[in-house]
């Protein structure tokens, strides 16, 4: 069964070129931080995949275990686990994030 | 909830810090933003950095003294490149 939960994440992040597992959905994230991540997302204009983890507790855990990285939201790109929140936010002030989203979507 | 020093004390056990600022941002004492300098980050990518604090800080992130926590790291060349 955990493995199963493993395995589906395995899916869906090798099969999307940008996914995104989060509290709440893209237009009503469950808090500021996660607000500010899906803004700076949204702002490049890729599109991207997310995920719920509120409505699924396996995947919630899982997602953690997956990536070993102890929290939520978490951005995958190109397959690659790219961080959370600070990662990204500090990626998007570097000039870095668009190279590796324009890579990704170019492939 | 979690003081500031506790924090900084926490860290210093765990890994060789050449700055610690904690700034808590709703002033609940559970939600921090932490800016870090460490020699130990030298040479690693924002993942490996973070990762080694989330080993640092597992107890407080675990038992949710912590709620949430918002992480700048650094190696001190990284550090000094932003001061110039």
């Amino acid at each position: 069964m955990a493995d199963e939960v493993l395995s589906q994440i395995d899916e869906k992040v090798k099969n999307n070129k940008v996914m995104l597992y989060m509290k709440g959905t893209p237009d009503f994230p469950q808090c500021g931080f996660l607000a500010h991540t899906v803004e700076i997302l949204k702002s490049y204009g890729f599109p991207f995949a997310t995920d719920d983890v509120l409505a699924n507790a396996a995947v919630r855990d899982g997602i953690k275990r997956y990536s070993n990285w102890p929290t939520i939201p978490q951005i995958y790109i190109d397959g690659k686990f790219v961080g959370g929140c600070d990662i990204l936010h500090e990626l998007h002030e570097r000039g870095e994030l668009e190279p590796m989203l324009k890579a990704a979507f170019e492939k | 909830m979690i003081s500031p020093d506790e924090i900084k004390s926490t860290l210093a056990k765990g890994l060789p810090v050449s700055l610690v600022e904690t700034q808590d941002l709703t002033g609940g004492g559970d939600h921090w933003q932490v800016i870090i300098v460490s020699p130990a980050f030298e040479g690693k990518g924002l993942v490996e950095q973070h990762r080694m604090v989330n080993e640092v800080l597992k107890e407080p992130l675990a038992d949710q003294r912590i709620h949430a926590l918002s992480l700048k790291t650094y190696s001190p060349t990284q550090w000094d490149k932003l001061g110039s």
